[in-house]
């Protein structure tokens, strides 16, 4: 029992930090630019495609580098010459436009790397147990990721808040119209921001690839969970994010490994109602209903604290 | 000039009700010439989207609303439509089939009422992302809820057992057809109404400027759920239609792409005017159609399409049509025509270009094996040879640079044209 | 029952800034009423917070002896007070008839009516016709919102501020950017079409508020210094220096 609270916990806490890779760039831009990038997951499944076959041909470590600079690169030009243009219709056709290009990225996957899963192996110097906790081992790969994550993390940490470029992005953040008013290149940095962000999304990729599946439906999987975690954390807040993506990630882990169900704390139901949706209720585990424990959570903040946890911003 | 608008005159009033009474003779006619069983389901499966897409565009277009998730509505409709011809069949109730869709419809009301105060709170890109949210929670329920859902198989039922009416069992595509033109007729006129209500004015109002609204004494909010909940009950008429179509009812119709599509079909179809989504739902569905069979990755090209409009034309098909409405008015549009042919050359240079680049990548990539004499769109041509592949590159990237100057030019004779218009005095 | 208006020691705080700092203000029923004052002086502020779009962090907001701080701005326009914008704010793609008619709707009772036909009512109508002459927008009718010249869309601003009937008019710079013989214009046509009703005004335009007002107060730094009569005001010292500086006065 201790032992699955530690896994879980441990888990969790990667599943969340991986989540928050992908969600601190999606708030920044969203904040920045004023549009939620419909196509996020999108750049995170091109970094898992591209580190994928990047280490077929190179190896995973230069993989671990090119791969987010290429995606990175990728949108800043998606940037440049799509969103910019769909920038002065509005902010539904930003949104539109970012939904499209999710879509288009997903068909072109496929038609180049096929509908099922690659074979994203773990680089073999990092294929062995770390530790052992309890009976269980706990793959040093895992490790790798959490760490990979903690240093991105601490790192973006000491970009916004001690560099030049971080304290226009937290400017940014609530007031981007000053941004341009100030004299910045506006341009440029959206470019950067978006490129940066992208990328983010992308080494999430790269590091998940190998641990989770690599199949082209990746994208529509988290998708959906990311624009949770940002709504749940409060559209534009980093630290909501933050928490969010935390206590998404624990949530969703702890109940993948719980087999608790109404029917085994209460006994069966009766026969005579065996195959209506109450005895589906009733008979279902919480690791079944886990897929879907994070849009409960969005309805719940949505009832009882619409604009999210810590959010600052109306849209 | 009186100071309220006038009346409409004789001559209007006339013009108006033809175009419906067209429109009624059309549906009447069509079957007679197109009498096949798959024109007759294609064109059954037109009306469904037709309705659908008509539904989606109280959200999008009216009310300014983007939803990501409103295949929910049309799916419930659907299965309670499945569920409600089992039930009339095995107790023999004396309901026909044509008021089945009716219950589709209430179905989706009624979920959009429960659904729809929580989903209306916010506005904008936050309402988009818990559409999508709410979407996933009812899809993923799909598949846990197995005896209202039937798991991954769905529910099918037997549409011919239920009460005849008039002697139709509706076994027939024919007779689905006229059940599905009769409710594409009734849901259009309703949804056509509906805008000229004070409550589809002042969803306009919302969608122009939601802060005034308040201002003017209404609560956006309420404005917002009663336009939510009119959408949803249209969507699951539509749904319901498919189940009977094609008798059966499955998680599909809750899903993401179902939703997708029926965004594709508003928007490229033109989310500024009513008949845009209709004009939508016949090129989206006649163009899936058809594109499957030409080439495997139609997919892509829809893709593709959608981002072309949304980049180019976001007033959609319709918007691009009505944009040429003053000059027309002005006598000022042969100025641009001549343009309009010149430009269409290097563009259609450059998409073949991107066709043959499109299918060369998928036969390298998908079908590596195969015989190289490949058919993309009905064109044959040898996906190995490099003599190809440079016609494509040089079509592509050439036909790219000449559109460019070419569209530039057009962007004169527009300019040209719409000054020369608003000279005249007409208003653009 | 006296007053339309009352604020008692309003406050309004940003993060740290204490923006609004203890405001009081009486504006009498029928009175016409300017709210003056530096820029910056936190008047638009004050505007937001008596029509509801913003929430006054302490104190208390009366409309007809009626509190109202903390209610969204629907209900307060419901309860008869109406405000107009200092950027225009109207519903651009429709036309100058359908905006009038938006503002009509609600007072006639029609409500989120959907069984209606819109262009079967002949009291909308009226009404609407009405407000098109008042404002004299009546050859631009059919035009949409978005295509008029700035002082026809600042008409059209009042002429849907004052549309649904309200008692009490909030206007935020009617005169904003107008040149001297369109701001005469417009000074005329609000008399007329405030008749009778509780006006409050927030000007810069001297000229505007001398020729209009019953009484002035003046916002500095978010707060009242003084309120009074036009005489009383011009005559003030306080006022003297709050506008030109202590040397001055």
């Amino acid at each position: 029992m201790l032992e699955l609270i530690v896994i879980s916990t441990l888990n969790g806490i990667l599943f969340g930090m991986l989540l928050f890779l992908m969600a601190s760039g999606l708030t920044v831009i969203f904040s920045m630019l004023g549009v939620l990038n419909f196509a996020h997951a999108s750049f995170y499944m091109l970094g898992a495609f591209f580190g994928f076959q990047i280490s077929k041909w190179v190896g995973f470590w230069p993989a671990l580098i090119v791969a987010p600079l290429l995606a990175g690169g990728l949108g800043a030009l998606v940037e440049r010459y799509g969103l910019r243009r769909v920038h002065k219709y509005g902010h539904v056709p930003e949104l539109l436009f970012t939904f499209g290009l999710a879509f288009a990225i997903q068909e072109i996957v496929q038609i180049i790397w096929g509908k099922s899963p690659v074979d994203f192996r773990v680089p073999a110097i990092l294929d062995f147990p770390a530790f052992t906790v309890f009976s269980t081992n706990y793959p040093a790969f895992k490790i790798f990721m959490l760490a990979v994550s903690i240093v991105i993390f601490v790192g973006l940490l000491i970009v916004l808040k001690r560099t030049r470029i971080g304290l226009i992005v937290q400017a940014a953040l609530t007031h981007p119209h000053m941004v341009g008013h100030l004299g910045h290149n506006v341009g440029r940095i959206f470019m950067l921001v978006f490129g940066v962000g992208t990328a983010l999304a992308a080494v999430a990729g790269v590091i998940a690839g190998p641990a989770l599946v690599t199949q082209s439906d990746m994208a529509g999987l988290l998708g959906p969970i990311l624009f949770v975690v940002v709504v749940v954390g409060g559209l534009g807040s980093l630290p909501g994010a933050f928490i969010a993506s935390l206590l998404i990630g624990l949530v969703q882990t702890f109940a993948v490994s719980m087999n608790g169900s109404l029917a085994g704390a209460f006994g069966p139901l009766g026969p005579d109602l065996a195959s209506t949706w109450l005895s589906d209720i009733w008979n279902v585990t919480i690791a079944q209903i886990a897929p879907i424990m994070p849009y409960l959570m969005l309805v719940l903040i949505l009832i009882f604290r619409p604009m999210g946890l810590l959010g600052t911003r109306e849209t | 000039m009186t100071i309220a608008p006038p009346p409409p005159s004789a001559a209007e009033r006339l013009k108006f009700y033809s175009v419906w009474i067209v429109a009624v003779a059309a549906l009447v006619i069509l079957p007679k010439i197109f009498s096949s069983g798959g024109s007759l389901t294609t064109f059954s499966l037109i009306g469904i989207s037709i309705i659908f897409s008509l539904s989606y565009n109280i959200l999008l277009g009216q009310t300014g609303m983007l939803s990501f998730g409103h295949a929910v509505y049309y799916g419930l409709g659907g299965f309670l439509a499945v569920h409600a011809i089992n039930i009339i069949a095995k107790h023999k109730y004396a309901i026909p089939l044509p008021v089945v869709p009716l219950i589709g419809g209430i179905a989706g009301l009624v979920f959009a009422m429960l659904l729809g105060w929580v989903s209306t709170r916010r506005s904008g890109t936050a309402f988009a992302m818990i559409s999508l949210g709410v979407a996933e929670l009812v899809a993923s329920s799909a598949l846990i809820l197995r005896s209202f859902f039937g798991g991954e198989a769905g529910i099918s039922a037997n549409r011919t057992k239920v009460l005849r009416l008039f002697d139709w069992s509706f076994g027939p595509q024919i007779q689905i057809y006229y059940l599905v033109a009769a409710w594409t007729l009734i849901a259009v006129i309703a949804m056509y109404a509906l805008t000229r209500t004070p409550l589809g004015r002042m969803c306009n109002a919302v969608r122009d400027n939601p802060e005034r609204v308040q201002f003017v004494g209404y609560d956006p909010h309420v404005i917002r759920y009663i336009a939510f909940c009119f959408s949803g009950f249209f969507a699951g008429i539509a749904g319901a239609l498919a189940a009977i179509n094609f008798e059966i009812a499955n998680s599909a119709y809750l899903g993401a792409a179902q939703s997708g599509t029926v965004l594709f079909s508003t928007y490229i179809g033109g989310a500024g005017f009513f008949i845009g989504p209709i004009v939508g739902a016949i090129f989206v569905t006649a163009l899936s159609l058809s594109l499957s069979d030409l080439t495997q990755v139609w997919q892509l090209y829809f893709g593709l399409i959608f981002i072309a409009v949304v980049m180019f034309a976001p007033g959609g098909i319709t918007g691009l049509l009505m944009m040429h409405r003053p000059l027309i008015k002005a006598g000022t549009l042969t100025r641009v025509l001549p343009s309009y042919l010149i430009a269409f050359v290097p563009t259609l240079a450059m998409i073949v270009g991107l066709i043959l680049t499109i299918e060369i990548t998928v036969y390298h990539t998908v079908n590596p094996g195969d015989d190289p004499h490949i058919k993309a769109f009905g064109i044959p041509f040898d996906a190995s040879n490099h003599g190809v592949w440079a016609i494509a590159a040089v079509l592509l990237v050439g036909g790219f640079l000449i559109a460019r100057k070419s569209w530039a030019l057009v962007a004169a004779r527009w300019d040209d044209a719409l000054t020369e218009a608003r000279a005249k005095g007409v208003a653009a | 029952m006296s007053n339309a208006i009352e604020m008692r020691g309003v406050e309004k705080t940003f993060g740290v800034t204490k923006v609004i700092q203890g405001v009081n203000l009486t504006v009498a029923k029928g009175e016409r009423h300017a709210l003056i004052g530096p820029n910056g002086a936190g008047k638009s502020t004050t505007f937001n917070l008596i029509s509801g779009y913003m929430k006054p962090s302490a104190g208390s907001i009366l409309l007809n002896d009626r509190e109202i701080s903390g209610l969204p701005p629907f209900r307060i326009n419901r309860l008869g007070l109406s405000r107009s914008f200092q950027v225009t704010n109207v519903f651009a793609k429709m036309t100058v008839w359908e905006n009038l008619r938006c503002a009509v709707l609600w007072a006639t009772g029609h409500r989120y009516a959907f069984w209606k036909n819109i262009d079967n009512l002949p009291e909308v109508r009226e009404r609407t016709a009405q407000i098109l002459q008042d404002i004299s927008l009546v050859s631009r009718r059919d035009v949409p919102a978005g295509l008029l010249t700035y002082a026809e869309q600042r008409a059209l601003e009042i002429g849907i501020t004052v549309a649904g009937g309200a008692d009490v008019i909030l206007l935020d710079e009617p005169t904003a950017g107008m040149s001297n013989a369109e701001t005469e214009r417009a000074v005329e046509q609000i008399r007329r079409l405030t008749e009778g009703r509780t006006l409050l005004i927030v000007e810069h335009d001297m000229s505007v508020v001398f020729g209009l007002a019953d009484r002035i107060s003046v916002l500095v730094y978010g707060e009242v210094i003084a309120s009074g009569t036009p005489d009383e005001i011009r005559s003030s010292r306080k006022v003297r220096e709050a506008y030109l500086g202590e040397e001055a006065a």
